[in-house]
């Protein structure tokens, strides 16, 4: 129930958006998240755009992922 | 021009009752729709049976076929009967000759439905090399039979030799998946009404019996073939581990999925190993052919991507586990209830 | 960027593992609230790599687990009214309530639809004007803004048809709960990812505050929920108790503020009964009287006849923390996906259908 995943948003046409996550298209809504733009990652769920993916954070926290990685291989 | 012909060409754009009723109706369309398209011999002699004279150990296998909906991406009720029986036959080792067809219609199917349906028959048994020898067609009320259902038997000849069934996995065997899981079952969700979703993803549907005749020629040490239709991957394991009495592992980061059925799958909460398949295989084999089998698998088209995904061992028999990517154990159990309901 | 997969690479799950067991040195019980974690831990095998001084333990975080049978037996009450059509998430249509389920009054006859989203259900009012189309609200702050703006739409198209029987519920009141009984000894909450989507992660701040338990809201790949582990653990160890964000690319302090105005402008909290908890207050959703024409409660009659309770059905403890499904004596021998005594076992993210499916050999 809880399950939303990241989806890209392709074209916004009003209140809808167009998402798209590995080769699966499908329709959203942007109500609840209005500030979206084409191009940006949102949370899917139920139908509905709950949140934006903020990308940069994503990238950090997998470099951090990678650092630890390393710093403890080399222990 | 008679007046029954008129009649039939006016009203004729849709399967009525009277066309499952035995008389005039009834025979154009037999002639018309199914004749006209699976011309053959025996089909062609009308009687009540066909006779044939196979020779050899015969494999007879039945199945029906309701999917929902009858069209969509990668093929249609047709050609999911044919190859769906070709396969059970072919999962024996056998070599498919003779398929029965038997359509119940439902009221009010345009004709030129049921005419595709037929021509996807018709291009489906002529490349896979098998015959239509009989069959039988009926129409029911509207609202009783989902558009169509499609009912077969298929018989086909186990060469000498071969010896393959789901009791025979031994511990040490190799198991060898033909192609990415899932395929199918996506493809037929996503033209569910309701569920909204789209993609270029096509069903897998395929005939298998030519990959097996090639693994054959590579070796006779196939102990087990089965293929992974409703339940998945994950079902068809469970199968083999209670019907062989052994125990299954597999290696997660080893089976191949599409990455729109990964996608997909996120989406509807659902699991690739569960989904349904309609053109792959998973084989059980002597250790030491394994190779061998496999290199001749990834030659041809249907066991192109082609992997070996685990073994059979001996410990826990009746458990399926899996070695995920992080390295961890978990247990692979049989589905449970219905997620994907009608995808065969 | 391939925002799931990227966080299931193993290779990047060694640097946390080894992290987590070079803090985690005193014993400490970690509980995870969310239905959706506990499901990817099981699925991932994620306890096989932690170390001993670790357990992890479920809670009450999935919604269709914790709608008492009471509610359940409302729901399949309202099915089979003539003339409704009940659109339903899949999970609650095999759910079983008193003396039946949604599937079984399907069976029966009532017209229940499996929506994937309440659009489909404003769809399916407008496709039938003769119809009332009543659909469940289930689910937490992640569902309920979603549900809102349906009613929103509703007004807006002046839909006359569109009703919602709200069970939403909220979860910082039930953590609350739960840490008050006393019955659970944590040292550390595994927050709920998208709540806090939306909610954001102030609404835990009270936990670390005033019962001194660490917070990390955490994503639900193996990655993010190693991650989560290893930034509780490293509180735990520095004595520490505050709330972090370990999802930061979905989830903010702040939350998503026009999903919170959304969902507040239509629902206001009400006492609420979860199963294993009894009644609970200000812990659910109701319709803010404005709304009161699209609410089922109001405008429908309907008997959901007396509730029993299954004996032997240990839900609701499994629900508080205080069991695990194998303490359960129904587990497995009776109770099983296909034949369900309580929602645990037939929710998607029922703790004992998740321990059953995915092997409870690796649960300590």
């Amino acid at each position: 129930m809880c399950l939303a995943i990241p989806v890209r948003i392709k074209s916004i046409n009003g209140t809808e958006a167009e998402v798209e996550i590995g080769g699966i298209t499908r329709k959203t809504s942007l109500v609840l998240t209005p500030e979206a733009r084409m191009g940006d990652y949102v949370l899917l769920h139920a139908g509905f755009a709950i949140n934006i993916v903020d990308q940069k954070e994503a990238e950090e926290t997998l470099a951090i992922f990678a650092e630890m990685s390393e710093l403890m291989e080399s222990e | 021009m008679p007046l029954t012909t008129i009649m039939v060409k006016v009203m004729s754009d849709k399967i009525l009752l009277a066309h499952g009723s035995g008389g005039k109706l009834a025979h154009d369309m037999i002639r018309n729709s199914f004749l006209s398209a699976l011309e053959n011999p025996v089909l062609s002699q009308l009687d009540d049976s066909a006779v044939i004279e196979p020779v050899g150990r015969l494999a007879f296998t039945t199945d029906s076929y309701v999917v929902q909906p009858i069209f969509f991406p990668g093929g249609d009720i047709g050609k999911l009967a044919v190859c769906g029986t070709i396969n059970d036959l072919a999962m024996v080792g056998a070599t498919p000759h003779y398929l029965s067809l038997a359509f119940i219609i439902e009221e009010g199917l345009p004709v030129s439905d049921l005419e595709k349906v037929v021509h996807s028959i018709k291009e489906t048994t002529a490349a896979a090399g098998v015959t239509v020898v009989t069959g039988d067609t009926k129409v029911v009320n509207r609202g009783t039979a989902d558009r169509l259902f499609i009912n077969t038997a298929g018989i086909g000849i186990v060469p000498a030799g071969v010896n393959i069934s789901g009791h025979n996995a031994k511990p040490g065997d190799v198991l060898i998946l033909s192609g990415t899981v899932g395929d199918h079952g996506i493809a037929v969700l996503s033209q569910r009404e309701g569920i909204n979703f789209s993609t270029e993803l096509e069903s897998d549907c395929a005939p298998l019996n030519a990959l097996v005749r090639e693994m054959l020629t590579a070796s006779h040490n196939i102990h087990c073939l089965r293929d992974p239709t409703r339940g998945g991957l994950a079902t068809t394991l469970n199968e083999i581990a209670e019907q062989s009495d052994v125990s299954i592992r597999i290696h997660e980061e080893k089976i191949p999925v599409r990455e729109e059925v990964v996608s997909a799958c996120e989406m509807l909460g659902l699991d690739p190993l569960y989904v349904a398949n309609e053109g792959k295989l998973v084989a059980a084999v002597d250790p030491g052919d394994a190779e061998k089998i496999l290199e001749k698998m990834k030659k041809h088209r249907y066991g192109r991507d082609a992997m070996i995904i685990g073994e059979v061992r001996e410990e826990n028999p009746r458990r399926v586990v899996m070695k995920t990517s992080l390295g961890t154990t978990r247990i692979i159990d049989m589905l449970v209830g219905e997620p994907l309901p009608r995808i065969c | 960027m391939k925002l799931v997969s990227e966080f299931r690479q193993s290779e990047l799950a060694d640097g946390l593992v080894r992290s987590i067991h070079r803090h985690a040195a005193k014993e400490a019980r970690f509980m995870e609230f969310c239905g959706g974690h506990t499901v990817s831990i099981m699925k991932s095998g994620l306890r096989q790599l932690l170390p001993p001084a670790l357990t992890l333990t479920s809670g009450p975080g999935c919604p269709v687990c914790v709608t008492d049978n009471a509610d359940l037996d409302k729901s399949i009450a309202i099915a089979l009214l003539p003339e409704v059509i009940v659109a339903s998430f899949g999970d609650m249509v095999r759910v079983p309530g008193s003396c039946s389920s949604l599937q079984e009054a399907k069976a029966a006859g009532a017209d229940v639809r499996v929506v994937y989203s309440t659009l489909d259900a404003l769809t399916l009012a407008k496709e039938n004007p003769d119809k009332s189309v009543i659909f469940l609200g289930i689910g937490f702050e992640t569902t309920a803004p979603t549900v809102a703006a349906s009613i929103l739409q509703a007004e807006q198209e002046n839909l006359k048809n569109y009703y919602v029987l709200s069970l939403h519920k909220l979860c910082p009141p039930i953590i609350k709960a739960l840490l008050d009984s006393g019955e659970v000894n944590l040292q550390g909450l595994i927050c709920p990812g998208h709540v806090s989507a939306v909610i954001g992660s102030m609404p835990w701040e009270f936990v670390a505050r005033d019962y001194g338990i660490p917070c990390v809201v955490s994503g639900f790949e193996p990655l993010d929920i190693l991650q989560c582990i290893d930034m509780l653990a490293r509180q735990v160890a520095n004595g520490e108790a505050k709330v972090e964000i370990a999802y930061r690319r979905g989830v903010s302090r702040e939350g998503n503020q026009t999903a919170i105005d959304i969902m507040e402008r239509v629902f206001e909290p009400a006492p609420a009964r979860w199963r294993g908890f009894g009644e609970v207050a200000q812990s659910g959703l109701r319709l803010r009287s404005e709304f009161a024409r699209f609410d089922a409660e109001l405008n429908f009659d309907f008997d959901p006849g007396p509730t029993v309770i299954p004996e032997g059905c240990l839900c609701g403890e499994v629900l508080r923390g205080v069991k695990s499904p194998q303490d359960c004596s129904l587990f497995r021998r009776v109770c099983i996906p296909a034949k369900p005594v309580g929602p645990c076992m037939v929710s998607a993210e029922g703790t004992c259908a998740a321990y059953y499916h995915y092997g409870e050999g690796d649960v300590r």
